[in-house]
């Protein structure tokens, strides 16, 4: 019954180590696709290379239908895994700054770990830049603690908010990635062809 | 077997295939530890390892760094940072065995790599700011927050990519 090592299954010592190797194929995977170029990333808001709308969405789609499988099955307790916390304004405007972080840098902090694993200097720069935001937003944490710890809803999921059945959601939510994924082609053929 | 590097510099795999595998380590990772991925809580937890290190009873005083600092243990020891260095060592075998190791700055032939520095510091900057607001980036409030249908985790991804497409314009010159 997983989750596993919360369970006791697997003892709490394997911990760092099944993260190591977690990390081992999440490093490659991410590689192995690209994500290691910011102009590749970077594609994706010019409608030049839309590698990280398919990654990302088939990823999501993948692991909530595996886990909604899982619980199904009785391998997994959907109720004992970790939903990320709610604080409303924090999501928007957290994500809001880290949207324009993303196009001047052409990193997520993801990505550009693989990036620095193969050399590439800007990826050094951006993990150095990323460390300096830490700095700033800990030293002025008084001034962001208002939006960090406010407008707290819980550990909430969509079921909650939008009070829809979650095998429903997940879905329409495929209908809507695969519409999306045929678009992504369509206006990428239109687009001026970029190599990098 | 001859694997001609130069060849295969720029050949990648098929985003749905890569997408998939990626899919298939968030399942593990939740059936394993009951939660998901993340990056940057690697890089948070090394500038309160730092802080902690050059000024302790700074970083004591302070009420976000206090967070994060146990007795007796370093603040390096967590799940995260683990698996952060295993992201590097991955990447770099995946990188090694395509031939796309070496000291390069990527940009676009019509900047400096001056401009590309200067725009990748300022990215990063803003990224690590975002990144403590939200509790967490793509991979941790985002992609793992999808997973569990996090309301939170998919206010995330949609203020992300929708901030990205807002500003994309300003910032063209840099990629097209």
């Amino acid at each position: 019954m997983g989750p596993l090592i919360p369970n006791g299954v697997i003892p709490y010592e394997w911990n760092s180590i099944i993260a190591i190797i977690i990390g081992i194929a999440f490093g490659f995977v991410l590689e192995a696709s690209g994500f290691s170029s910011s102009r590749k990333l970077a594609g994706v808001f010019y409608g030049y290379d839309f590698a990280v709308l398919k990654v990302f969405f088939t990823a999501a789609l993948v692991a909530l239908i595996g886990i909604l499988y899982m619980d199904y099955l009785g391998y997994i307790d959907m109720s004992k895994l970790y939903v990320h916390p709610t604080y409303l304004w924090g999501a928007i405007i957290g994500g809001a700054v880290m949207g324009i972080g993303f196009v001047a840098g052409g990193f997520c902090p993801g990505t550009s770990l693989c990036a620095v694993a193969i050399g590439k200097i800007d990826a050094i720069i951006y993990v150095i830049g990323i460390m300096i935001g830490v700095f700033i937003f800990s030293e002025l944490y008084i001034l962001f603690q208002p939006i960090y710890e406010g407008y707290f809803e819980g550990n909430i999921t969509l079921m909650d908010s939008l009070g829809v059945n979650r095998y429903w959601f997940v879905f329409i939510f495929t209908i809507i990635a695969i519409i999306a994924f045929i678009v992504s082609d369509i206006i990428r053929k239109k687009q001026k062809k970029i190599f990098y | 077997m001859k694997i001609d590097n130069q060849k295969n510099r720029h050949v990648y795999w098929n985003p749905y295939f890569g997408g998939f595998l990626l899919g298939i380590i968030i399942l593990f990772t939740f059936y394993m530890t009951g939660r998901g991925l993340g990056a940057s809580g690697a890089m948070k937890s090394s500038v309160v390892a730092i802080v902690d290190t050059v000024t302790p009873e700074h970083a004591e005083a302070n009420a976000y760094y206090s967070k994060f600092i146990k007795d007796n243990e370093s603040p390096m020891n967590t799940w995260l940072v683990f698996e952060a260095l295993g992201v590097l060592i991955g990447a770099f075998i995946s990188g090694g065995l395509s031939g796309r190791i070496g000291w390069r700055t990527q940009h676009s032939p019509k900047i400096t790599s001056k401009r590309r520095l200067a725009f990748a510091l300022g990215g990063g900057i803003l990224f690590g700011l975002g990144a403590q607001i939200a509790r967490g980036c793509t991979s941790g409030a985002a992609l793992s927050g999808m997973a569990v249908l996090s309301t939170g985790g998919f206010i995330t991804m949609l203020a992300i990519f929708g901030t990205g497409y807002l500003v994309a314009y300003f910032f063209r010159k840099n990629w097209i």
